[in-house]
């Protein structure tokens, strides 16, 4: 038994076929299974324990939220009196924004059937499986590619006047470039973290960047007939 | 007389009764540990055990944990706000103000309802972006990922269908505007719009839909996926944790060093599924 042998199974196995692989058997030896090297801890009680103090912790700051503030209430609600400016809920402000740029079938429909669309497809794509930096291989023509559509993305939002989308969008592709000219070898740690991030990392950073600013547009900078006023204004 | 308070909580777990509600047992060994989880329903959603590592805040801000509390006490204060709430029209509107000044503490409870309600919008968002910083979508966890998505599309309209409920000026028209939003879709917008509502504008139909789909439909679904959403995570593997995804450990392996001996293989990752495996065809 002196030489049995160490299985560096999976070398070439593919895990996206068979994610699960159970027992290995060689020619006159019984199953060889190792066990598992990492530390594992009881559910019960150790996780659940930690689990309901979080829940706890964060009742009892929302209980103290609804002891500060009161839930807003106004007037009975009057089919012929419209409120100016009339939002959605905030969640729903950065589509309500996006809809004053755009026809509704675009805003409304398009756009957040393609996100929803994109979501659930995140998985399916192999693109972030490996997790390399976007600008590591084939640096030159991936950056052509990249001026190219950060060049019509930003054309397309100046000929909409969607400058509120347009920031974040140079904002994300400023680093974007950054990026690109630092490599694993660079000597600053942040050019290090932004050469080692894939693609996926950059268009979802892209997606919650311009969801959080057109959210905050539509719900502290916007007023009567959807005009650009500042939240000190008052409305 | 010096009986502590762990002796009778012992005592009463030695009972007749006790013990034919909970299987598991009395001890507190490893294997009665396991146990709790194993027998009981609602537990045995989750593994048995988890990775050590991955209980640290970091690994996970437990944002799942806190999406699914902010669900617990909106189930808790949306019960007895119900007791108080006819959706009718304009009745619902003079309720909603009842809650607000006569009812004792109805003001707390429905402070805590509505700002609970945006903090798991908010929640289920973070989640959701955490997971993908994290990579923890990969294969096998694909699905488990839709269904978050689906999740977050429930999250949504459990929101936006409470939002009317209270029928006052912010609710009528924030609805109006997002119901508008559906009459743009090609073709059967206008069909979706009046189903949606059940007319042509908001009105006490619309309160009433909204109403059903709040309490009823949207919450028991929600239920529903997020036992999904729980017991996937199990099957999966548990917790993701990054050095046991196939690239990681397909580069470990590749590492003249680290052969074999430093574990961390398929082979190592096969155990706990193998174990996994016997104990499911139980």
């Amino acid at each position: 038994m002196a030489d049995s042998k160490d299985f560096i199974a999976g070398v070439d196995s593919n895990a996206k076929k068979s994610p699960r692989r159970i027992v290995f058997i060689t020619r006159r030896t019984s199953a060889q299974v190792k066990a598992e090297t990492e530390d594992q801890i009881q559910t019960f009680p150790e996780v659940l324990f930690r689990a309901v103090v979080a829940i706890e912790v964060l009742a009892v700051a929302l209980v103290w939220i609804s002891l500060m503030f009161n839930a807003p209430l106004e007037g009975l609600a009057d089919p012929s009196h419209t409120p100016n400016p009339a939002k959605a809920p905030w969640y729903f402000l950065g589509l309500q924004e996006i809809l004053h740029y755009f026809p509704p079938v675009v805003a409304g429909v398009l756009v957040p059937g393609l996100v929803v669309m994109a979501l659930i497809v995140i998985p399916y794509f192999k693109v972030n499986i490996e997790a390399e930096g976007l600008f590591l291989k084939d640096r030159a023509q991936r950056l052509r590619i990249f001026y190219l559509v950060t060049a019509l993305l930003c054309i397309f939002l100046i000929a909409f006047h969607v400058i509120v989308a347009l920031v974040p969008t140079l904002i994300i592709a400023a680093l974007m470039i950054l990026a690109s000219q630092g490599s694993p070898q660079s000597s600053s740690g942040f050019r290090r973290y932004l050469a080692a991030r894939p693609l996926s990392y950059w268009v979802m950073t892209w997606f919650l960047f311009e969801l959080v600013v057109l959210t905050a547009v539509g719900t502290f900078f916007r007023g009567p007939g959807w005009s650009w006023v500042w939240p000190w204004q008052g409305s | 007389m010096a009986k502590t308070l762990d002796r009778y909580f012992d005592d009463l777990r030695q009972t007749r009764v006790w013990r034919s509600i909970f299987r598991s047992g009395t001890g507190s060994s490893t294997l009665h540990r396991a146990l709790v989880i194993q027998q009981n329903v609602f537990l045995h959603l989750f593994s048995t055990k988890v990775r050590t590592r991955l209980l640290g805040f970091s690994a996970t801000w437990y944002l799942g944990s806190l999406t699914f509390g902010t669900f617990l006490i909106l189930v808790a204060t949306g019960i007895p706000l119900m007791f108080y709430y006819h959706p009718s029209v304009p009745q619902a509107y003079a309720d909603t103000k009842d809650l607000q000044f006569v009812v004792s503490s109805g003001l707390f409870l429905r402070n805590l309802h509505r700002w609970s309600a945006h903090g798991m919008v908010f929640l289920v968002f973070a989640h959701m972006f955490k997971v993908f910083y994290r990579g923890a979508y990969r294969t096998p966890r694909e699905f488990n990922w839709v269904i978050g998505v689906v999740l977050l599309l429930m999250t949504l309209l459990l929101s936006y269908t409470g939002y009317l409920l209270p029928w006052d000026q912010l609710a009528f028209w924030a609805i109006t505007v997002g119901s508008n939003i559906a009459s743009a879709v090609p073709l059967i917008g206008n069909k979706i719009h009046f189903l949606l509502l059940g007319g042509n504008a908001v009105n006490a139909n619309a309160l009433l839909r909204f109403y059903v789909l709040h309490c009823m439909i949207l919450p028991l679904t929600a239920m529903l996926f997020v036992a999904i959403h729980f017991w996937r995570i199990r099957k999966d593997g548990g917790l993701y944790a990054h050095s046991t995804e196939p690239a990681t450990v397909r580069a470990k392996a590749a590492e003249p060093s680290a052969s074999g001996k430093t574990g961390g293989t398929w082979g190592t990752q096969a155990a706990p599924g193998a174990q996994g495996m016997a104990k499911e065809a139980r």
